[in-house]
């Protein structure tokens, strides 16, 4: 962690930071909730200015084993570096979560990697699938390792110190011209997860495609998204979660926080920035500080959950 | 004489079938489509019915070929891979990558009056 970084650490989520998060390709997003709303303390160096919180977590995304275009030749190398980044925060996380494409193309060996690499942080792991973990045929993989407790193409909820987790699964049945999709069966098991929850239970919705849209041109949305976040509406905090972008975004509409996260893998292009989403190729001194994990605290008694996108360095 | 005629009239025979071969397969004259920054070049391609028509993709991603009434659907094509179908019936017929479904384009398939 540098100086500078450790500096500003009490300035919450800065200009400065966001912007930095702008560019960003992804290590991981260090989240905590405070007073039921998530608060993005920036990247994991920020996120040693929290204040004592009661539930941490981490978000990762977007690891990409087995892609091996110049991009990044060595996804298992930064996946690696992520974990290890992960282990050295001075308090230990409650869990982790990740927000998909764990693989490039769903192999077998893929999926072992990226288990045998992410287990190092010993932490449980609470997975929703990306596009690229659904490439085998009857998307077999993805359900045997992280799927056997979950309905239909793998969402779930879960409850973790007064907070309600909800993962959503935006990448299966797509349709041409259109953007993610959670589909009726999805939609309906929601409103039915969240029947009789008090208006004061902090959400956190995690899924790999944005649930809003942050650029329908090159697909980074959900079709149906809305119609999720309708659903979300009476609740007083509602952070969303989301990766596929390969950069942070953060966007706040009434009561819900949407952030995205860096990848492990590669760096995408700021919206309409380049002729497609593609992989970025960028100097191999600069790689690491496009890529990241993420934490998010959260504090009884705080209005903010924290955000912290933290890169691998710089 | 007889055997020359013969000869002729067998020499002509190959000269038909050739031509009607060389035409019959120009006809269908199979086609190649190119993925590439996520799209499909041509967005729309014309070929004759019989043709088979060969995607191949440039990017760094992988996409998929996928008809929109699942009339065909490619595995995950990596980099280089590359997935063919033969249009037998005349018609147009829409396709997009099922990953990346703001990527969409059309192949039409003329009769081919040629073939039988």
């Amino acid at each position: 962690m540098s100086d500078s970084t450790r500096s500003d650490r009490n300035a919450g989520v800065s200009r400065r930071k966001v912007l930095e998060c702008m560019t960003w390709a992804g290590t991981g997003v260090l989240w905590t909730i405070s007073g039921g709303v998530p608060l993005s303390l920036g990247i994991i160096d920020g996120a040693l200015a929290a204040p004592a919180s009661k539930l941490t977590f981490l978000q990762i995304s977007d690891s990409h084993i087995g892609f091996d275009k110049p991009a990044n030749p060595n996804v298992i190398g930064t996946l690696e570096e992520a974990i290890a980044k992960v282990k050295s925060l001075p308090a230990k996380p409650s869990f982790m979560i990740h927000t998909g494409d764990i693989t490039h193309l769903s192999k077998p060996a893929e999926f072992d990697n990226a288990n045998r690499v992410i287990s190092q942080a010993g932490l449980d792991v609470h997975y929703v699938p990306g596009e690229h973990d659904f490439l085998d045929e009857g998307m077999k993989l993805y359900h045997d390792h992280y799927g056997t407790n979950a309905k239909g193409a793998g969402w779930y909820s879960f409850d973790a110190d007064g907070v309600h987790f909800i993962g959503l699964v935006n990448v299966v049945n797509l349709k041409a011209g259109g953007l993610g999709n959670l589909g009726e069966e999805q939609l309906k098991w929601l409103a039915d997860d969240l029947k009789g929850k008090s208006a004061e239970t902090p959400i956190v919705v995690f899924a790999h495609i944005p649930l809003w849209t942050v650029y329908e041109q090159w697909g980074w949305g959900t079709d149906d998204g809305a119609r999720a976040i309708e659903l979300l509406k009476r609740f007083g905090s509602v952070t969303v979660l989301n990766g596929h972008i390969h950069q942070v975004m953060q966007k706040v509409e009434g009561n819900v926080a949407f952030h995205t996260a860096m990848a492990t893998a590669f760096p995408q292009p700021a919206p309409g920035s380049a002729p497609s989403p593609g992989p970025v190729k960028v100097p191999d001194d600069k790689l690491r500080s496009l890529l990241g994990i993420t934490e998010v605290n959260f504090v009884r008694g705080q209005q903010r959950l924290a955000i912290i996108d933290k890169p691998l360095q710089g | 004489m007889r055997s020359r005629n013969s000869r002729v009239s067998t020499g002509v025979a190959c000269l038909l079938a050739a031509v009607v071969f060389f035409f019959g397969a120009a006809r269908a004259e199979d086609a190649t489509a190119k993925i590439d920054n996520f799209t499909f070049a041509p967005a729309r391609l014309t070929v004759k019915a019989g043709a088979t028509v060969t995607w191949r993709n440039e990017d760094d991603i992988p996409h998929t070929v996928t008809s929109t009434t699942q009339l065909f659907k490619s595995k995950a094509l990596d980099t280089e891979d590359s997935f063919s179908f033969t249009f037998t019936e005349p018609g147009t017929y829409q396709y997009f990558c099922s990953l990346h479904p703001r990527m969409t384009a059309t192949v039409v398939v003329e009769p081919n009056n040629a073939a039988k």
